[in-house]
C-alpha cells in the first residue's frame, strides 16, 4: 500500500510560498518540462507501490527453517525454529507437518500443529537464554510425542512448515531430523551453580566455625525448651512431642527428628516422661533409635521406653483425633509442635491451649504459621527450625551451616537489590543486557 | 559392628545423596527410570514399615488394656474398630462395592470413616474462632496490628463486608497480594535454604544425629 497519496509527494512541486530566492532548483523547469515530470513520477510510483501491494500478497515460504532434537530434554522430541516472515499477523497461520524418514511428498505428512503467524516465539519458550537455538523474534514449536504424533528416539522423521492465508498455502522445505534423549538439562546449569556455590559457603563457614567462635542471635522459641521441660518435672507431667504430617524423606521431618534427640536428652537427665506419637512408621522407627541413643547419652538408659515414640494412624483427622484425645487425657505439660503440618495444625494446637499446656511450634508449612503463631507460646518461623539443632547443640560444625544459611540469604538480597535496579536501567534505557543478568536469576528451578 | 552401624550408613546416604542430587540435572529416560524404582523401593519399604507401626499400634493399647489404665476403654473400641474392620475387609476381598452394592467394608468406609472425618474438619470452623478470639484481642501492639488487618481482610472478602465497605475488597486484595505474599516468599527464601544446607548437612554426613544421635 502507498503509505501517501501521489498528490501529497506532487505536492512539493507545487510552486513555492517562499520569496523567489528561496525556490528550488526543480522551479526552474516549469511549466511543460513540469507537467511531464509529474507524469511520469506518478507512473514510477504507482508501478512501484503495486509491485509493493503483489508482493505482500504472496505468502513466502518460511525462511531459515531448521529441524532438530529438543537439547536438554528425555528425549521423544524435535523443535522447528524458523526466521519471521513479513506477513506475519493474527491473519496468517502456520502449520508444522511431520512425516517418516521417506516422505518425499507434503500430502504423506500430517499437520500435528497449526496457530497464528505472530505467536510460538522462541522468546515465549521457556528454555533459559543460554540455551536459546535462535533469535528471540523467531518463531519455535516443539513436536512432542503423543497423541498428534508419536516420536520414537533415534528414528528420523520429515519435518516441514507451512505457511498459510486463506485458501492459498506455502509449504517450506521437507527436512529430517532423530530425537534423542540428552544427558544433562542446560537450562539447570545456573541451579546447579548456585547450589554448589551455596554449598561451597556453607562448608566454608563450617570451617571457619571450627576457628573461630560464631555470634548467634536469640531464638526465643528455642531458648524455651529448656523451660518447657523444667515446667514438665516440677508439675510431674509428660511431654507431647509431634514430627509433623511428613515422613522421612522431608527436611523438615529430619528436622523434627533431630531436634526430638535433644528434647529427649533432656527429658532422660531431667526424668521426665516423653510421648511421641507418629504418622508415619519409618518415621516412628527411626525417631526410636534417636530417643534410645539420646537415654543412653544422658546416662539413663534404664529411663528409656521402647512405647514412647509409637505408632497411631497415617490418617490425617484419625491421627488428630487421637492426639486431641492424649492432650485431654494425659494434660501434658509441654507440647512440642515440630515439621510439616495442614488443616491439623489448629486442631491440634487449639486444643494444646485449652490444657494450659506451654506450646512450642515449628513448621516449614508457612500456610499454618498464622495458626501456630495465634495457639502457641513460642513459633520457630521457617529456616528457624533447621537452625534448631545447630541452636540447641552449639556444636560449631552446626554453627557453621547456620552463618553460611545466613550468608546465603545475604546473597540473595543482593541479588534482588542488583536485580531491581538493572530491571529499572533496563525499561528506562531499552537496553538488553539487563535481562541476561535477569534471566541468570529468574530461571532458577 | 561400628562400620555396619554408623559408617556403612553415611555411606549410602552420601552415595544415594549424590546420585539423586544429580538426577535432578539429568534428563535421560535412564535417569527418570531410576527415579522411579527408587520411589516404587520406597513405597515397598513403606508397606513392610506398616507392619511395625500396627504392632506398635497393638502392643501400646495391648499394655494399656492390661495395666487397666486410664481411658483403657477407648483402647477396646480401638481394638474391636481395627479387627472388625479387618474382618469385614476380608470379607468383602477388599472392595467396597460389588456390582454398585456396597459391600460391608464399603459400608464402613463410606458411613462411618468419612463423616468421622468430615466432623473432625467441621470443628476446624469453632477452633478457628476461638482461636481468632484469643489472638485478636488487642493487648498489644503486634495483636492489634493483626486485629486490624483481620478485619480489614475479613471485610473484604465477605460480600455483606464488601458492601458496606467498598473499599475494603482494594485493600484486603492489597495486604494479601503485597504485604503477605512478600513476607511468605521471604519466609520460603530461607526454608529452601535451610533445607539445603540440611541435605548437605546429611550426604555428607555433618549431621548423624538421625541414625541414632551422638558421636562415634
Amino acid at each position: 500500500m502507498l503509505k501517501k497519496p501521489p498528490s501529497v509527494v506532487l505536492a512539493s512541486f507545487r510552486p513555492s510560498t517562499y520569496p523567489r530566492g528561496y525556490a528550488s532548483a526543480l522551479h526552474s523547469l516549469r511549466p511543460c518540462w513540469m507537467v511531464f515530470l509529474n507524469i511520469l513520477i506518478l507512473i514510477v510510483v504507482c508501478g512501484v507501490s503495486s509491485a509493493v501491494v503483489l508482493a505482500e500478497d504472496h505468502l513466502a515460504v518460511p525462511a531459515n527453517l531448521q529441524v532438530f532434537d529438543t537439547p536438554n530434554d528425555g528425549g521423544q522430541s524435535l523443535t522447528v525454529n524458523w526466521a519471521p516472515g513479513a506477513l506475519d499477523s493474527p491473519d496468517v497461520r502456520y502449520q508444522v507437518l511431520v512425516g517418516d524418514a521417506g516422505a518425499t511428498d507434503v500430502a504423506a505428512l500430517k499437520v500435528v500443529a497449526e496457530f497464528p503467524a505472530h505467536t510460538r516465539l522462541v522468546k515465549d519458550a521457556k528454555g533459559a537464554w543460554w540455551t536459546r537455538t535462535a533469535e528471540r523474534n523467531w518463531h519455535q514449536f516443539t513436536i512432542r510425542s503423543g497423541k498428534a504424533v508419536e516420536l520414537k528416539d533415534g528414528t528420523v522423521y520429515t519435518v516441514t512448515v507451512a505457511m498459510l492465508k486463506g485458501e492459498e498455502r506455502i509449504v517450506g522445505p521437507l527436512l529430517q531430523a532423530a530425537p534423542t534423549p540428552n544427558w544433562f538439562n542446560w537450562n539447570l546449569v545456573n541451579n546447579l551453580v548456585l547450589t554448589l556455590i551455596f554449598g561451597g559457603v556453607v562448608f566454608f563457614s563450617i570451617a571457619h566455625a571450627r576457628r573461630r567462635d560464631i555470634f548467634l542471635r536469640r531464638i526465643p522459641g528455642l531458648d524455651a525448651v529448656d523451660e518447657a521441660i523444667g515446667r514438665a518435672t516440677e508439675l510431674g507431667k509428660p511431654i507431647l512431642y509431634l514430627t509433623g504430617a511428613h515422613d522421612m524423606s522431608d527436611p523438615s521431618t529430619i528436622a523434627a527428628a533431630v531436634i526430638l534427640g535433644r528434647v529427649a536428652k533432656k527429658t532422660a537427665a531431667y526424668e521426665t516422661e516423653l510421648l511421641v506419637p507418629h504418622r508415619d512408621p519409618i518415621t516412628m522407627a527411626v525417631c526410636q533409635e534417636i530417643t534410645k541413643q539420646a537415654y543412653l547419652e544422658a546416662g539413663k538408659p534404664d529411663l528409656f521406653k521402647e512405647d514412647s515414640n509409637f505408632f497411631i494412624t497415617s490418617d490425617q483427622f484419625s491421627y488428630t483425633a487421637a492426639v486431641d484425645g492424649i492432650m485431654l487425657r494425659k494434660q501434658p505439660a509441654a507440647n512440642f509442635f515440630m515439621g510439616s503440618y495442614f488443616a491439623e495444625a489448629l486442631l491440634l494446637t487449639e486444643t494444646g491451649a485449652s490444657t494450659g499446656a506451654i506450646q512450642i511450634a515449628g513448621t516449614d508449612s508457612d500456610h499454618q504459621l498464622p495458626f501456630f503463631v495465634t495457639t502457641c507460646d513460642y513459633t520457630l518461623i521457617g529456616e528457624e527450625l533447621y537452625a534448631a539443632s545447630a541452636y540447641l547443640s552449639r556444636e560449631p560444625v552446626q554453627l557453621g551451616t547456620l552463618r553460611g544459611q545466613d550468608i546465603g540469604k545475604a546473597m540473595i538480597l543482593s541479588v534482588i537489590a542488583i536485580g531491581i535496579l538493572l530491571a529499572t536501567l533496563g525499561v528506562a534505557t531499552q537496553a538488553a543486557w539487563p535481562q541476561y543478568f535477569l534471566d541468570f536469576f529468574k530461571d532458577v528451578k | 559392628m561400628i562400620f555396619l552401624r554408623r559408617q556403612l550408613p553415611l555411606l549410602i546416604t552420601m552415595i544415594t545423596g549424590l546420585i539423586f542430587a544429580g538426577q535432578y540435572y539429568v534428563p535421560h529416560p535412564a535417569s527418570e527410570q531410576l527415579l522411579t524404582s527408587a520411589t516404587k523401593w520406597l513405597q515397598i519399604i513403606g508397606g513392610f514399615a506398616l507392619v511395625l507401626g500396627v504392632t506398635s499400634l497393638f502392643q501400646v493399647h495391648a499394655a494399656k488394656i492390661r495395666r487397666k489404665e486410664a481411658g483403657w476403654g477407648y483402647s477396646m473400641v480401638l481394638y474391636a474398630g481395627m479387627l472388625g474392620t479387618m474382618a469385614v475387609g476380608w470379607w468383602a476381598n477388599g472392595k467396597e462395592s460389588v456390582e454398585g452394592v456396597s459391600t460391608a467394608f464399603g459400608w464402613v468406609y463410606n458411613f462411618m470413616m468419612v463423616p468421622l472425618q468430615g466432623t473432625m474438619f467441621a470443628i476446624l470452623a469453632f477452633f478457628i474462632a476461638s482461636a481468632a478470639y484469643r489472638s485478636f484481642r488487642a493487648r498489644s501492639r503486634e495483636a492489634a496490628v493483626l486485629l486490624i488487618a483481620a478485619v480489614i481482610v475479613m471485610m473484604g472478602r465477605v460480600p455483606l463486608g464488601e458492601y458496606l465497605v467498598p473499599v475494603s475488597g482494594d485493600i484486603s486484595q492489597w495486604i494479601l497480594n503485597v504485604l503477605n505474599a512478600s513476607v511468605r516468599r521471604a519466609i520460603l527464601i530461607g526454608v529452601s535454604l535451610g533445607a539445603v544446607a540440611l541435605s548437605f548437612k546429611i550426604i555428607f554426613g555433618v549431621e548423624r544425629s538421625y541414625l541414632g544421635g551422638g558421636k562415634e
